[in-house]
C-alpha cells in the first residue's frame, strides 16, 4: 500500500525552512502544491491551537479528505514541525517528530547556521528520510 | 635517549581549571560567525583567526612551561611530540599523534581524531574555504616562535571538509639563536 506524506518545518515567522515528500507514493508536481497549501491552511489553527495546551505534539489538528495534519511545537522558538499524512500510527508520528526535534536541536547549535534561515544540510536531509521510512 | 619530559598531559589535565565544553565549543562558534559577518570575506576571516590564535599562542606558552615541567627539547621531533601529547592535552583536553616525518627531521603532521571545537559544526555552502579551526595553527605557530622555532603551520586535512581527521602540518623554517636584549659590559 502507498502513502502518502509530507513533512515541513516552520520557523516562526511562518516561512518554510524545510520540506521534504517522505510519502512511498509516486511523486505528482501538482500534489506537492496541494500538500504545501493544506499544510499553510492549517497553520492558522496551529496557532489557535498551541496556547490551548502544553503539549509539544498536536495530533490531527486539522483534515482535508483523507489527509490529516499532524505538527510538533517547539517550545522556546516557536517553529512547528508539521505532517500531512494518511496512516494512523499516532505512536509513530509522534516518535518520528522527537527524533526530528533533536535533529533540528542540532542544526540550531550548528555556529554557522543564522536561525530562522532554510535548513540545506544534506546530513539532516538523509537522517529525516531514514526516521520516516522507520517510523511512518 | 629517555627523555625526562611527561609523556602525557593526563597529569597536568587533571589539575588545571576547565570549562564545560558545549560553552567552548558555542563561545568559540560565535567568535567564528561574528568574524564572517564583520568581515564578509573568508579569506579574511582565515587569516584573522590565525592571528588570533597566534596572539594566544605567544601567551599560552608562558603558561604551559610553568605548569607542565618539560624541560628544555633536543630536537623538533620531541618538540612536536610534546606538543601532540602534552601541549594539547593540557589546553584542548585531547591527544594528537604525530606523523609524517621528512628525512630531515623539520617537517611532520600532527593528527586530531577529536577536535572539540567543531562539536555541531557543518559548513555551509557560503563558507566553503573556511579553515574552522584556524585559531589551532596560529596557536601552534606563535608558542614555537616564542622558544625560538620559526614555523610555518596548514591544514592538511580537516573533518569539516569530509576529511577523516584533523591533519596539521607543521614545518620547521629556521631555530632562531637566542638575543639577549643587553651587552655584558653595560
Amino acid at each position: 500500500m502507498t502513502s502518502t506524506a509530507c513533512f515541513m518545518i516552520v520557523s516562526r515567522n511562518d516561512i518554510p525552512i524545510y520540506e521534504a515528500e517522505v510519502g512511498t507514493a509516486p511523486k505528482k508536481e501538482e500534489a506537492a502544491h496541494q500538500h504545501q497549501f493544506i499544510l499553510h491552511a492549517a497553520l492558522d489553527v496551529v496557532q489557535d491551537l498551541a496556547w490551548t495546551t502544553s503539549a509539544m505534539f498536536l495530533k490531527s489538528v486539522d483534515r482535508f479528505n483523507d489527509l490529516v495534519v499532524s505538527v510538533y511545537v517547539t517550545a522556546v522558538s516557536h517553529t512547528r514541525l508539521m505532517l500531512l499524512h494518511d496512516s494512523r500510527n499516532d505512536d509513530g508520528i509522534k516518535s518520528f517528530f522527537q527524533e526530528v526535534h533533536e535533529l533540528y536541536i542540532k542544526i540550531l547549535l550548528n555556529p554557522l547556521y543564522l536561525p530562522g534561515s532554510r535548513v540545506t544540510s544534506s546530513h539532516f536531509d538523509t537522517k529525516v528520510r531514514g526516521l520516516a521510512r522507520r517510523y511512518l | 635517549m629517555a627523555p625526562a619530559v611527561p609523556r602525557s598531559g593526563d597529569a597536568i589535565f587533571a589539575n588545571v581549571e576547565r570549562v564545560n565544553a558545549e560553552l567552548f565549543t558555542l563561545t568559540y562558534g560565535a567568535i567564528v560567525r561574528q568574524l564572517l559577518t564583520d568581515l564578509e570575506e573568508v579569506e579574511e576571516v582565515n587569516k584573522q583567526l590565525d592571528q588570533m590564535g597566534y596572539n594566544i599562542g605567544i601567551r599560552l606558552i608562558d603558561e604551559f612551561l610553568a605548569k607542565s615541567n618539560v624541560t628544555r627539547c633536543v630536537d623538533f621531533r620531541e618538540t612536536a611530540e610534546v606538543i601532540a601529547k602534552v601541549g594539547f592535552k593540557m589546553f584542548l583536553g585531547v591527544t594528537a599523534s604525530v606523523t609524517n616525518w621528512d628525512t630531515a627531521g623539520t617537517c611532520c603532521s600532527l593528527i586530531l581524531e577529536d577536535n572539540p571545537l567543531v562539536d555541531f559544526v557543518e559548513l555551509p555552502d557560503t563558507c566553503q574555504g573556511l579553515y574552522y579551526c584556524n585559531i589551532l595553527s596560529g596557536v601552534v605557530r606563535g608558542a614555537l616562535e616564542m622558544v625560538s622555532m620559526k614555523t610555518e603551520v596548514t591544514w592538511v586535512r580537516d573533518m569539516l571538509r569530509g576529511d577523516d581527521a584533523f591533519e596539521l602540518q607543521v614545518k620547521l623554517l629556521k631555530q632562531v639563536p637566542e638575543e639577549y636584549p643587553y651587552k655584558d659590559d653595560e
